[in-house]
């Protein structure tokens, strides 16, 4: 177990130095129009001994590789530099925006697992009913639906519709403005469900086909066969084993969310991690840019690991040896 | 591999086929075998797989409606110019007249007009050619790179293997809407950099695909024999093992072209895909996002169109993945 973990993080460098790599060559001069220090200064022109200072400061006037390698040694030392634009360290900027993308995610994943296995667990024991078509083809039509639309049309229509049409006895909040009409965790529905829109259709669908699959073994046969209910045969046999996958998904989902949530985010003025990382691209604030990638990135590798491990203490058969892939 | 099938009568000749016919048949007329085989399962030695693939596919109630609906939307938006834009308007044509602008739906204008006087009908319609348009060389990109460079690392393996397999890791582990926002930003956003950037994001999918496809593939005897016979990696690549492998491709690339349709829309929605005044859903959802609660048709239809083309793409794909016997894992 731990020679396996300690190789598996040592798998992560490659991936890591690949990752910080092309972000370099992204912003690389030439490559990213426009000049960093009027990123910095703006359009105003600025003596000589200033623009110096700058140039020095970020390290502009290095070669590029150069400039990596003072990167990744500041990067070793938990630095991730300053914005150019915002005069503040890059850390201390993501430190204000996590908790609000931490926040949108958890709710999220609960949102996914709730309905997701719920659905999925149905559609699996009521194979070919009604409410299995059902769950199929709403499972197929969410993932073909664009997050933002979706968005969008819960704002029209729990945020104003149901308000018209109740004279204004109910609805939903719509953005994350804090007001107090409504309590703090409301304002966290309609985006949770938006972001989770898309995961809950994969979880219904891989817990589905898994639990049918978990279902069709020998050993619910046997359970069975025991005398023991449907009910408890469902949920401790098959259940049980049909979730190693399931979570799997969740976990990389959760990963995904850190940074893919920009869209949701835009629709619900909700100021995250990736909306962040987006308005930083438009500005060509490269800093935050990398900063924010890397931070993702690394935590998205750790999420891996940890539900790669939690396999372990989920099925005994999975045991990691020195060997095994 | 071992041949299932039975000796079996010969419809037409009344002579027994031999066993194992493909392999011994001129290469011309080669049929590609999947390893499921699906001449076992219908019995009928003489109908081709994709003959097999098509009888399935039009069994699947789903998948052609999918296909009925991609039919009918490139034939609207091919044959725009003649209905649509002598019926309803010009998607570009700004109407300043007073009480133009943001007429609700009429029978005048189905879908009501955006806040330039121009007719949303129109302009859903000819924003088709957009989506599919990138949809499909985006896809396209992402094949040719993909394929090629899954087919080096699956054939070859070893040091090939490990670089391609480590580089595709390396753009798994980009949070992928991210990334395709800084490619734009680099590349600049227009109309062309967004399918470029969408293609090259997606080639290590289809190479992982690929990959795992032609490794299953290549441990079949008749390439072996080819091998034996004294055949160049290049002959054996393209005549035996690529006919053989390219069924989840297929259906992954179908599916795919629906994932590039929306993320072409999601990226014109955030400004960073195609630019004004070009009629894309993506870009109208973006302007109706201000109009939202005042004119919510101008929010509705784009959505609609960009679910229903996404979803005909899904259970096409989800038709062919049944038809051709794929086992793709969710």
């Amino acid at each position: 177990m731990l020679k396996y973990t300690v190789r598996r993080i040592f798998q992560m460098i490659p991936v890591f130095i690949g990752v910080t790599l092309i972000l370099f060559i992204l912003r690389a001069p030439g490559v990213l129009p426009g000049d960093p220090v009027r990123m910095i200064t703006g359009e105003r022109a600025i003596p000589d001994a200033l623009r110096e200072q700058i140039v020095k400061k970020h390290a502009l006037d290095q070669p590029l590789h150069r400039q990596y390698v003072i990167y990744i040694g500041n990067l070793l030392q938990g630095d991730l530099g300053e914005s150019y634009q915002r005069g503040r360290p890059v850390l201390d900027i993501f430190a204000d925006k996590f908790p609000n993308t931490l926040r949108l995610a958890f709710a999220g994943i609960i949102v996914e697992i709730i309905i997701g296995l719920t659905a999925g667990i149905i559609s699996a024991v009521r194979q070919y009913s009604f409410l299995d078509v059902l769950v199929t083809l709403s499972t197929s039509i969410l993932v073909s639906v664009p997050v933002f639309w979706l968005g969008m049309l819960f704002q029209i229509f729990f945020g104003i519709k149901l308000k018209e049409w109740t004279g204004g006895a109910v609805h939903l909040p719509i953005s994350q403005m804090s007001s107090a009409e409504f309590p703090d965790w409301a304002h966290l529905i309609l985006p949770a469900i938006t972001l989770a829109s898309v995961s809950t259709a994969y979880v219904a669908r891989i817990m589905r086909s898994q639990m049918l699959e978990a279902m069709g073994q020998d050993y619910i046969r046997t359970a069975l066969a025991k005398g023991l209910t449907r009910r408890a045969v469902t949920f401790r046999h098959g259940l049980k084993n049909a979730l190693i996958p399931v979570v799997t998904f969740v976990g990389i989902d959760f990963g995904v969310m850190m940074g893919g949530a920009i869209l949701t985010e835009t629709v619900f003025s909700w100021p995250g991690v990736g909306r962040e990382i987006f308005l930083a691209v438009g500005q060509r604030d490269w800093p935050i840019v990398m900063g924010g990638v890397i931070i993702i990135v690394f935590l998205v590798m750790i999420i891996n690991l940890i539900v790669d491990l939690s396999y372990a203490l989920l099925d005994p058969r999975i045991r990691y040896g020195g060997d095994a892939e | 591999m071992t041949d299932h099938r039975e000796e079996r009568p010969n419809p037409r000749s009344g002579v027994p086929t031999d066993v194992g016919g493909h392999e011994t048949r001129d290469e011309a007329t080669t049929l590609p075998v999947l390893p499921g085989d699906l001449h076992a399962v219908t019995g009928l030695s003489s109908r081709t797989l994709w003959g097999d693939a098509w009888r399935r596919l039009r069994r699947n109630k789903l998948a052609i409606i999918g296909l009925i609906w991609i039919v009918a939307v490139v034939l609207m938006t091919v044959s725009a110019d003649l209905w649509v834009a002598p019926l309803f308007g010009d998607p570009l044509t700004v109407d300043t007249t007073p009480g133009a602008s943001l007429q609700s739906p009429s029978l005048e204008h189905p879908f009501g007009t955006d806040k330039l006087g121009r007719d949303v009908f129109a302009r859903v319609v000819y924003g088709a050619r957009v989506s599919l348009t990138v949809g499909v060389l985006a896809v396209s990109i992402s094949l040719a790179i993909g394929l090629m460079l899954g087919a080096l690392s699956g054939y070859y393996g070893r040091f090939v293997d490990t670089l391609v397999m480590r580089s595709a890791d390396v753009f798994f582990a980009f949070p992928y809407i991210l990334f395709a926002i800084a490619l734009i930003a680099v590349l600049g956003p227009s109309y062309r950099n967004v399918f470029i950037a969408i293609g090259i994001l997606g080639w290590p999918s289809i190479a992982r695909v690929f990959r795992s496809s032609i490794l299953s593939v290549k441990e079949n005897e008749y390439v072996d024999a080819a091998r034996a016979m004294g055949a160049s990696d290049f002959r054996i690549m393209f005549r035996h093992i690529m006919p053989n492998a390219i069924a989840p491709i297929i259906v992954y690339g179908t599916m795919s072209i629906g994932g590039a349709i929306i993320t072409e829309a999601a990226l014109s929605f955030l400004g960073m895909g195609v630019q004004p005044p070009t009629p894309s859903w993506g870009l109208m959802l973006s302007d109706a996002k201000s109009l939202m609660f005042r004119a919510p048709w101008l929010t509705i239809w784009p959505g609609f169109a960009i679910l229903t083309t996404v979803l005909a793409f899904v259970l096409m794909g989800d038709g062919l993945r049944d038809a051709l016997d794929v086992k793709m894992k969710e």
